[in-house]
């Protein structure tokens, strides 16, 4: 390697930015332009990763020589003249629950902690097709069950703005690659909030895209009725940019909406005029962090500014969201997980055993305490005795949550209100009382039950540093809406343009 | 409400889950708090309501029945835990305390 982090780049008006300090859109326009390869952006982000590693354990596997190969592959291309994808020598930092062909694939899981997938999940295919380069895997809790990435069986991640807390989870991986400036964007997946809250509690933009947007097609299940595939970024334009290369039909999965994918980038620019944004009183409940609630309101006021109109909506069931989520995840997660048996793929028992002891031993060694709690809620829900009780009473609350949604979009554009009650918490202050860590998804788990799409952006940072985030909801489909409403705020404000100042180590470390 | 030790044991039957026992106690109070928690959905009065599943209203999706490429044998077998020549070796189902087979 030859470059260092510290590698810069003139911009147009003559000012140095560090390359690592970029947004994706930056990086192909001066590609484009021939001031930068797609090499030196692969150099200067490798640096950045393996130095700042040491401190946010961002990353299961990150493979240098691979990323190389991959971005001198488009420098030879993009001098010999070939069209080039839409993420030409972008890299994407990936959550480690997406299936990639020949890259251990572990979803921060003992179980899976040698499984090789022998084929690209839908997203990692569109993503090669796009020429972006994919960089590494990115730690999680484990299954995607978490909300502070402290559920990896591997590693602990850490909040770049404050390295003793928790940057947010599951997709915590992610968003502290990005936060921490090791990739410029990154995919995650979110089933009650896991794209949402890490950005926010990161300082950074989430896309939880509408249910059917994106095709599962190799993410590793968690609940399939909920989870969501969706682009982590510095920027609004990012997101929309990772979101038009993601998005779309695929036959492979049936849930995935044959609808045509409409211009992300094209009208972002664009404000929403009328815009009317409705506000419900249940997302300013208690429980809600005051420094949160005050810069979210002056949020609120900003898009007054810009001549929307605040409205009062009531979303009556959202406070049993969480409870209705809390059944049908596990439920799902329940059945879902059943498949993890130690026979075909996946750790099995070196203990003897019949085959029903040696499932049981094979899931009890290798799956983590989050993860095994998830299955026995989930199996105790579908019993039975209690199917009706508590898995069928939930569906039917899922049904009103999603009829409030219906009815307050008939009066409004957009649902506004915070994307977590509070900022990132410090390491291991919830680990020990699971329903405490459950309430960070308080906000976020409405949306996925809904099926809606849902965008976290930096609103601001507490008087500690600590970065919050606005929640913008939108009907289903709406993305290109939510994404102009959302970079109409980006472009009168400048807290997505902040960096965190991380401590760089003398040398660089290797892993 | 709260889970008797026998009911976590049943459970975690049911799951197919070898528990540790300071995971059965733990699990007990830990999942109580839990269902005591999601009881609160009770309160609301869903006779009237149809159960949702999903939330797109997508239904009866079909695709042609062609012949399409799949995983081969290589593929299939590259994570096993045990393999022997072409197959998926695994533990004796019936009539043998033995491990997997190894004839």
């Amino acid at each position: 390697m030859t470059s260092s982090a510290a590698a810069t780049s003139l911009s147009s008006h003559g000012s140095a930015r560090p390359i690592v300090e970029m947004t994706a859109h930056e990086l192909l326009a001066l590609q484009e332009r021939g001031e930068l390869t797609a090499v030196a952006i692969a150099e200067a982000f490798l640096t950045a990763a393996q130095q700042l590693e040491v401190h946010l354990r961002s990353f299961l596997w990150l493979d240098a020589e691979e990323v190389l190969r991959q971005a001198q592959a488009v420098d030879l291309r993009r001098r010999s003249g070939q069209p080039l994808g839409p993420l030409a020598g972008i890299p994407v930092a990936i959550k480690d629950v997406l299936c990639t062909k020949g890259i251990r694939t572990t979803c921060a899981s003992r179980i899976l902690a040698n499984f090789v997938p022998p084929y690209d999940a839908h997203v990692i295919e569109r993503l090669k097709a796009a020429d972006a380069i994919l960089f590494g895997k990115t730690n999680m809790d484990e299954f995607a069950m978490g909300s502070s990435t402290e559920n990896s069986a591997f590693q602990q991640t850490r909040n770049p703005w404050d390295l003793q807390r928790i940057p947010g989870g599951s997709s915590g991986g992610s968003a502290a690659a990005v936060a921490g400036c090791q990739a410029p964007v990154a995919l995650g997946t979110d089933t009650g909030g896991s794209i949402r809250q890490p950005a926010a509690l990161c300082g950074i933009v989430g896309l939880k895209p509408t249910y059917g947007r994106v095709s599962r097609y190799g993410l590793i299940a968690y609940a399939s009725s909920l989870d969501q595939i969706g682009p982590m970024a510095h920027d609004v334009t990012d997101c929309a940019l990772l979101l038009q290369v993601i998005a779309g039909h695929d036959p492979r999965d049936s849930t995935s909406a044959p609808l045509p994918v409409p211009d992300y980038r094209g009208r972002l620019n664009e404000p929403v005029r009328p815009l009317r944004i409705g506000v419900p009183r249940e997302f300013f409940d208690k429980g809600l962090d005051a420094e949160v609630e005050s810069l979210v309101q002056q949020a609120l006021r900003q898009y007054e500014k810009l001549g929307a109109k605040l409205i009062e909506v009531s979303l009556p069931h959202a406070p049993y969201a969480l409870a209705a989520y809390y059944i049908v995840a596990p439920a799902e997660a329940s059945s879902n997980l059943a498949r993890y048996d130690g026979m075909h793929y996946g750790h099995r028992t070196r203990h003897k055993a019949d085959l029903i002891g040696t499932y049981a031993k094979s899931r009890g060694e290798g799956f983590g305490k989050e993860v095994q709690r998830r299955i026995m809620i989930g199996t105790y829900v579908l019993s039975s005795g209690y199917k009706d009780a508590y898995y069928r009473k939930a569906l039917k609350v899922r049904r009103l949550i999603k009829q409030d949604f219906d009815q307050a979009f008939e009066q409004c554009d957009v649902i506004m209100g915070p994307t977590s009650p509070t900022p990132a918490f410090r390491i291991g202050e919830k680990i020990n009382d699971p329903l405490a860590m459950y309430l960070s998804d308080v906000y976020t788990v409405s949306c996925n039950l809904a099926g809606l799409p849902g965008l976290s952006i930096p609103c601001g940072f507490t008087r500690e540093g600590l970065p919050v985030g606005l929640q913008l909801l939108g009907p289903p489909f709406s993305e290109e809406t939510l994404l102009r409403i959302a970079r109409m705020y980006e472009a009168v404000t400048d807290w997505h343009t902040r960096r965190p100042k991380l401590p760089v180590p003398p040398s660089p470390v290797t892993s | 409400m709260s889970l008797s030790r026998e009911e976590v044991l049943k459970v975690a039957r049911l799951a197919r889950l070898e528990l540790a026992e300071a995971e059965v106690a733990a699990f007990q109070a830990q999942l109580s708090a839990i269902l005591d928690y999601v009881a609160q959905l009770q309160q609301l009065d869903t006779v009237a309501v149809e159960e949702l599943a999903h939330p797109l209203p997508l239904t009866n999706v079909f695709r042609p029945d062609e012949e399409r490429p799949s995983l081969s044998v290589e593929e299939a077998l590259q994570n096993a835990p045990q393999r022997l020549g072409d197959y998926f070796a695994v533990p004796a189902i019936l009539g043998s305390d033995e491990g997997p087979v190894s004839h």
